[in-house]
């Protein structure tokens, strides 16, 4: 194993029984046994995932619910045992699956810090020592002598997560439970993760919430159905992931309609086509359909920067124009590109009448540049204009 | 071994036994003080029934504080089979959700099972000075019997609580030996009452009676049939020392195996 590997997970999968009904009776256990019939299904979790996680790395892992996910976190936290493979792990790592895992409602605050404390790996000697810090940072000082089921969610969740900050392993595994309660707490959660970062710390951050990978790792890896669909850089995983997301949402569409298909995207300025455009250039986003049935169709568009942030978003329904019906032809969008230099992608959609349902979806369909004629930041160059207010 | 008593594992297992003992007598008037009163006020009962009413302890010295130990040691066995039993599946979230060492968890409940152990031994030392009972030089045995004991129930605690994950029935089955037990073993009665020689190895071939017996003999009276005199210093007195030793092996080792799978199971 290279010296920079610190988790090996090789060809790792596994599979739950499940049975139809649980034999959970000595009766039925032996009356099973006679029969032969061994009624259960065999539900392959994680099906040869293989992957290595290097030191100081910030790796996500990316997966709708039933992805996997949860299963390999387990894994990888040695809570549960592989059917197949090996992993390997160098330090010590310290799994947060949920926040406040044995809190006892009947016990006081104070007693549950002391407990979760000693769960997470901590002496009462050196829970003292923290002791002050942990409740200060939890914004609990009053409340620490009450009973832990007197406390609001939003107390227990601060109480859970300002013992668990305190956790010292080598490598981190955090699941998306973290970052639930108020956004106050979720800006909390997201400094917490900035901090590891900065502190290079190996982090393994599991979630279905493409925002945070594209902000904090360096590496993640898409899981589906229990195999690994790809591994890369947060932007190759955002667009897998969204792109596998629409796939199933048009085939399950496409089921009883095979309507409104998005044929081709175009880009002109004065009629020609250009990808090159200055800040605050209009330029025209021609979509062509066929539309074979005879649907009423509306039309989407949406501009995303190239580190996948969603800039801009409209579409034909909520600009209130008329739905289209004809077999095949195209429509345009006038667009002012106010936006800020760098590249930038465009993804198209037909959608139905009521502009819920998606008939076609094309991530990618088309990409153009601004050049760098402002110097300004950020996503839209908003107008601005720099007064000097002193006399 | 070492491995075994780190740092971590202690402070964990003293965190699980404070929890569970706060949480035993929580919203109880009294508190604590259950753990001694309850077995104090058993013994109540079951002398006004044994000793007055059916005289069953006459010519045994002592019989009151023989009788109370012998209900304490039993009780003892109970509530740590019983609660190790349920300890497993009772800490399914933890289980679930972090990676403690399981075997931390029938550990720790066990050694609640020892406080109480060790506060009702207290109120029998009170007894004995009481009822003035001498004790010889040979209380230097003692912890080899409760050592005996608990290694016994510690045996069947991890064989239970691991079979307890997959067979929920385990319980019930558990209660009727526990209950069978109870008569099989000299409590109540002293074992001279039974005449049958036979009879009197069988029931010393459990450890709890074997042991209990020991304790007496050393604590109480010399009058106490251990199972040195009734197999007449032959092989057979080691028998329970040795279902000791195979309870345990065969606890641990099906403990060990079955751990593995106790976050799906539950």
């Amino acid at each position: 194993m290279d010296d920079s590997v610190v988790i090996q997970v090789d060809n790792v999968s596994k599979n739950f029984k499940l049975p139809h009904e649980k034999t959970q009776t000595i009766k039925s256990a032996i009356v099973n046994f006679y029969s032969r019939n061994k009624k259960y299904e065999i539900q392959k979790a994680l099906k040869n995932v293989s992957f290595e996680v290097k030191k100081g790395e910030f790796f996500g892992i990316v997966g709708k619910n039933g992805s996997g996910k949860s299963t390999l976190l387990k894994i990888l936290a040695g809570i549960y045992r592989p059917t197949e493979g090996a992993i390997n792990i160098k330090g010590k790592l310290i799994p947060f699956i949920e926040l406040g895992v044995g809190f006892s409602p009947e016990l006081s605050g104070r007693e549950n810090v002391y407990l979760n404390g000693a769960l997470l790996g901590f002496s009462r000697n050196e829970m003292n020592k923290m002791y002050d810090d942990i409740v200060s940072f939890a914004e609990l000082e009053r409340f620490m002598d009450q009973k832990l089921k007197n406390y609001s969610s939003g107390m227990q969740v601060r109480l859970a997560f300002s013992i668990a900050i305190r956790a010292q392993g080598d490598i981190l595994v955090l699941d998306e439970v973290l970052a639930v309660g108020d956004l106050d707490f979720q800006q909390k959660c997201f400094d917490y993760f900035s901090e590891l970062r900065e502190k290079s710390r190996t982090v393994i951050l599991v979630t279905h919430d493409m925002g945070s990978v594209l902000k904090f790792c360096d590496r993640a890896m898409f899981l589906d159905t229990g195999t690994i669909q790809k591994i890369g850089k947060p932007k190759l995983i955002a667009d897998a992931y969204v792109e596998k997301n629409y796939e199933k949402k048009i085939e399950k569409n496409s089921k009883n309609t095979k309507v409104a298909h998005i044929s081709s995207v175009e880009l002109t300025q004065d009629g020609k086509n250009i990808t090159n455009y200055n800040t605050g250039d209009y330029c025209y986003i021609t979509l062509y359909f066929s539309n074979p049935e005879l649907m009423k169709i509306h039309f989407g568009f949406q501009i995303f920067s190239n580190e996948g942030t969603y800039c801009f978003g409209t579409n034909s329904k909520i600009e209130g124009m008329k739905p289209v019906g004809t077999s095949k032809g195209s429509v345009s969008l006038k667009i002012k590109l106010d936006l800020v230099p760098g590249q930038y992608t465009i993804t198209t959609a037909t959608m139905g009448e009521n502009g819920i349902k998606i008939y076609d979806y094309k991530p990618n369909s088309s990409s153009f540049m601004i050049r760098r004629t402002v110097q300004t930041e950020g996503v839209a160059n908003l107008k601005q204009e720099w007064i000097n207010t002193n006399v | 071994m070492i491995r075994y008593i780190s740092k971590e594992n202690k402070a964990l297992i003293s965190e699980l036994v404070r929890t569970d003992f706060k949480l035993r007598y929580q919203g109880s008037v009294l508190g604590y003080a259950w753990s001694l009163l309850r077995p104090l006020l058993i013994f109540i009962i079951l002398y006004i029934v044994f000793v007055k009413f059916l005289k069953l302890g006459n010519g045994v010295p002592h019989y009151p504080v023989y009788l109370l130990l012998g209900i304490v040691i039993w009780n003892f066995f109970v509530e740590m089979t019983m609660q190790s039993l349920g300890s497993i599946v009772g800490r399914g979230d933890l289980i679930r959700k972090i990676k403690i060492p399981r075997w931390i968890i029938v550990i720790s409940s066990s050694f609640g099972a020892l406080i109480n152990l060790f506060l009702n031994l207290i109120i029998i030392v009170i007894f004995m000075i009481i009822g003035k009972v001498s004790v010889s030089y040979d209380v230097i045995l003692l912890p080899l019997f409760f050592l005996e004991i608990y290694i016994f129930a510690l045996g069947l605690s991890f064989f239970l609580s691991a079979a307890f994950v997959k067979y929920r029935d385990i319980n019930y089955i558990w209660e009727v030996i526990l209950q069978a037990g109870f008569y099989l073993t000299p409590i109540l009665y002293p074992l001279s009452k039974i005449t049958n020689v036979t009879f009197q190895k069988l029931i010393l071939l459990n450890p709890v009676a074997q042991a209990l017996q020991g304790l007496r003999y050393v604590l109480i009276t010399k009058s106490t049939l251990i199972s040195k005199t009734v197999f007449g210093g032959g092989w057979g007195q080691y028998i329970p020392i040795a279902i000791v030793f195979v309870v345990f092996i065969i606890g641990v080792l099906f403990f060990k195996k079955e751990s593995n799978y106790f976050a799906e199971n539950i």
